[in-house]
């Protein structure tokens, strides 16, 4: 991604570790203030779950909240009651009681674009547009159509929010994207797509002082032509035509969601597992959060193996194991005591390289408040493993 | 050079090989192993990621890969070699404009107008039609093509599950939107490449429930569009450290605490409380752990194709590893 490929690191640039400043997951979630969590991280991290967690924790601490996932795990998705796609909110069922409450929906990325355009424009208007070839592709196959509808999805239920007082804290997850940045790039790059000089010039009246620029666009016009065949043009323009008057209201959409990122309410979270890949994507999304100075409320290392206990080192224990495969085994147990002992020291070793990569990005981000959430050793798909992931979050 | 055809594997017909799975399953690493296992008879490979990420050039410790093929790895002997390319699709359409239309000008101009970073960003296909096509020039090329280096089979790291089939299938939605002209003309006959028994599309995944059920999704999308299902590549299993019924009794919690405290005494080991609780309780952790992974390995057995496992290895993948699981994928028969 061209963001990404010119990018300076930044951060301090000298530092010694001392003490890695702890995420409070609780404070975060029970402040009033807080309005929006966003949790972004790359695919496989572990977003939804995590997402779908803190959602439950927070409604079950009182709050009113709503979650807008992504792509969800069909289990967990039934578990939450939002099996069927009709991007609405459906309360989850089996919360308990209190003041607080829950809902729940998944993204349906092409039936928020059409929302969009039928809200924007004249119902005559709006079929045309629905019924364009190259509407249909941009709203189903654009690569970054999903981010940003995420991203419409979230300012329009934060204006329900304003308005009806039924939510006060929004949960989202984040696409899967290639990288975890594609989702804050997506504003600008419709905006960049809509304000795009071709654009301009599909629309441009071939008289007055366009005309001299039509001389090159002729060129460019015959190329195209030639090249997609002359129908795919014709296409092309007649929904830029039909889609201009939309234009304004889209980038002002894209501007404001942008700035509600922005605001003092929001809060991201950027979930990571203990790998190099996760935590490498990580630290680009931090330091991006920070340039667009978007609220970082920390990172969540999820899925981290447990610190063996004993006092036994895996070097040791290792050792011990070989020494057992050597003896004598009269009772069959000394088979099973060197499969403990090398799962053990197995652990260790993980154990140790993931908080050794966890040092190396607190070193290069001190200032990031972490938490650390242990991995469960059973899949979760439903609301009890919910909790148990929202009491890990809180530590 | 002589491929070998001497020990025939799995997929002696396939000259492109798609490589997808769900984020975190690590799918490149597959696919760099991949390379390098069919390289290892001889062959001239290119390995070639789509995405900008520069994965590739990560794994084999070497700068930024340009758009250019470079060799990256080379065997002893009688050759066998792993080019590797980042396919970027502004490049890629440059390069096909230059190629077909001999757009002097008017290529400079598309660019000046801002056509390029149009077509290449936001024109819904085109982008991925421009990646596949570039897959599909390396496939195609023959001793007349100008300096052009003939692969035997080509490895793509390609986009995760959730869009491999609409990356590999753009081009007919492409095709759906441009129904007539040279770039349908184009789309057309990536496609027949795409859907022929020439092309395996290999699904990596892990043994645990959100990959599995992508993976069985993504087969069933990609039959659904008549794509050549490869392997699924079960990646990240992890070591068998205790036997079936051991297995059982840990998490019964039947395991001869006795016995195991007198074998660590044995060992010069005091077996404390903690030590002991904490090593029953990893024990449990691991047997639940396997028991789904057993569970997951069912599913993948139902899917009825061939299935390759990678085992885990500690310490993150470098080098060394990536030429370890090559020789697994080689003694399986995958290369």
């Amino acid at each position: 991604m061209s963001t990404r490929k010119n990018r300076t690191r930044i951060g301090p640039l000298a530092a010694r570790l001392n003490k890695v400043p702890v995420l409070d997951v609780d404070q975060m979630i029970d402040d009033p203030g807080t309005h929006i969590i966003v949790c972004c991280g790359s695919g496989g991290v572990g977003k939804t779950t995590t997402s779908a967690a803190l959602a439950l924790r927070a409604a079950e601490r009182g709050r009113k909240v709503v979650v807008l996932t992504i792509d969800p795990a069909r289990r967990l998705a039934q578990s939450m009651g939002i099996r069927e796609l009709d991007n609405t909110p459906r309360p989850v069922p089996g919360t308990r009681d209190g003041e607080g409450s829950l809902d729940a929906m998944m993204l349906d990325m092409k039936r928020t674009f059409d929302e969009v355009v039928e809200s924007q424009a004249s119902p005559e208007k709006a079929r045309q547009i629905l019924a364009n070839p190259f509407y249909q592709a941009l709203s189903s196959s654009f690569s970054g159509t999903q981010e940003y509808m995420a991203m419409e999805k979230l300012g329009q239920l934060r204006k329900d929010a304003l308005k009806t007082g039924r939510w006060d804290l929004i949960v989202v997850d984040t696409p899967p994207s290639r990288s975890a940045l594609d989702f804050l790039d997506a504003p600008e790059r419709l905006s960049s797509f809509l304000d795009g000089r071709f654009i301009r010039l599909l629309l441009a009246p071939a008289k007055g002082p366009a005309r001299l620029m039509t001389a090159g666009l002729g060129v460019v016009t015959g190329a195209l032509n030639k090249i997609l065949g002359t129908q795919v043009l014709r296409d092309m323009q007649t929904f830029v035509a039909a889609f201009d008057t939309l234009f304004g209201g889209f980038r002002q959409r894209a501007q404001k969601t942008f700035e509600l990122l922005q605001a003092k309410e929001t809060a991201f979270l950027v979930v990571a597992a203990p790998e190099p890949d996760a935590l490498r994507e990580a630290a680009y999304f931090v330091e991006r959060l920070n340039e667009e100075r978007m609220p970082l409320a920390g990172l969540l290392v999820n899925r981290a193996s447990r610190h063996p206990v004993g006092g036994l080192s895996g070097d040791r224990a290792m050792a011990v194991a070989e020494q057992l495969d050597a003896t004598e085994d009269p009772d069959g147990s000394n088979v099973i005591t060197a499969g403990l002992l090398r799962l053990h020291a197995e652990r260790t070793r993980v154990v140790e390289r993931e908080s050794h990569l966890r040092l190396r990005f607190a070193a290069a981000h001190p200032d990031v408040p972490t938490a650390v959430i242990p991995a469960l050793s059973t899949d979760v798909h439903d609301l009890d493993g919910l909790r148990l992931v929202g009491e890990l979050l809180a530590g | 050079m002589t491929p070998a055809k001497t020990n025939r594997t799995d997929w002696d017909a396939v000259r492109l090989h798609v490589v997808t799975g769900k984020g975190g399953t690590g799918k490149t690493t597959v696919a760099a192993s991949l390379a390098l296992a069919l390289a290892s008879s001889g062959k001239t490979v290119l390995l070639c990621e789509v995405e900008g990420r520069q994965g590739i050039a990560a794994l084999f410790d070497v700068p930024p890969l340009p758009y250019e093929e470079r060799r990256i790895a080379s065997g002893p002997n009688s050759g066998g070699d792993v080019y590797a390319l980042s396919i970027e699709a502004e490049q890629a359409l440059l390069e096909y404009l230059a190629m077909y239309y001999r757009l002097g000008r008017a290529g400079k101009a598309l660019d000046r107008f801002g056509v390029i970073d149009f077509a290449t960003t936001i024109a819904p296909g085109v982008r991925d039609v421009l990646l596949t096509g570039k897959v599909y020039e390396a496939a195609h090329r023959n001793r007349r093509s100008k300096n052009a280096r003939q692969y035997d089979a080509i490895v793509l790291d390609a986009p995760p599950t959730g869009r491999i089939t609409r990356f590999l299938n753009v081009n007919s939605e492409l095709a759906g939107l441009a129904k007539v002209g040279p770039i349908r003309n184009q789309a057309d006959t990536v496609m027949t490449l795409l859907h022929s028994p020439r092309t395996a599309v290999h699904l990596v995944t892990v043994l645990e429930d959100m990959p599995v059920q992508e993976t069985s999704d993504g087969i069933e999308n990609l039959r659904r569009q008549k794509l050549p299902v490869g392997a699924v590549i079960v990646n990240l299993v992890r070591r068998n450290e205790l036997d079936d019924e051991a297995r059982d009794r840990a998490i019964n919690g039947d395991l001869p605490r006795e016995l195991i405290e007198d074998d660590l005494l044995a060992a010069d080991v005091e077996p404390t409380r903690t030590l002991v609780d904490g090593l029953l309780t990893e024990a449990r952790e691991h047997a639940e752990r396997r028991g789904l992974e057993d569970e997951q390995r069912k599913h993948i057995n139902a899917l009825a194709v061939p299935t390759y496992e990678l085992p885990r290895l500690t310490g993150g993948i470098d080098l060394g590893d990536l030429y370890e699981l090559a020789a697994e994928l080689c003694e399986q028969g995958m290369a």
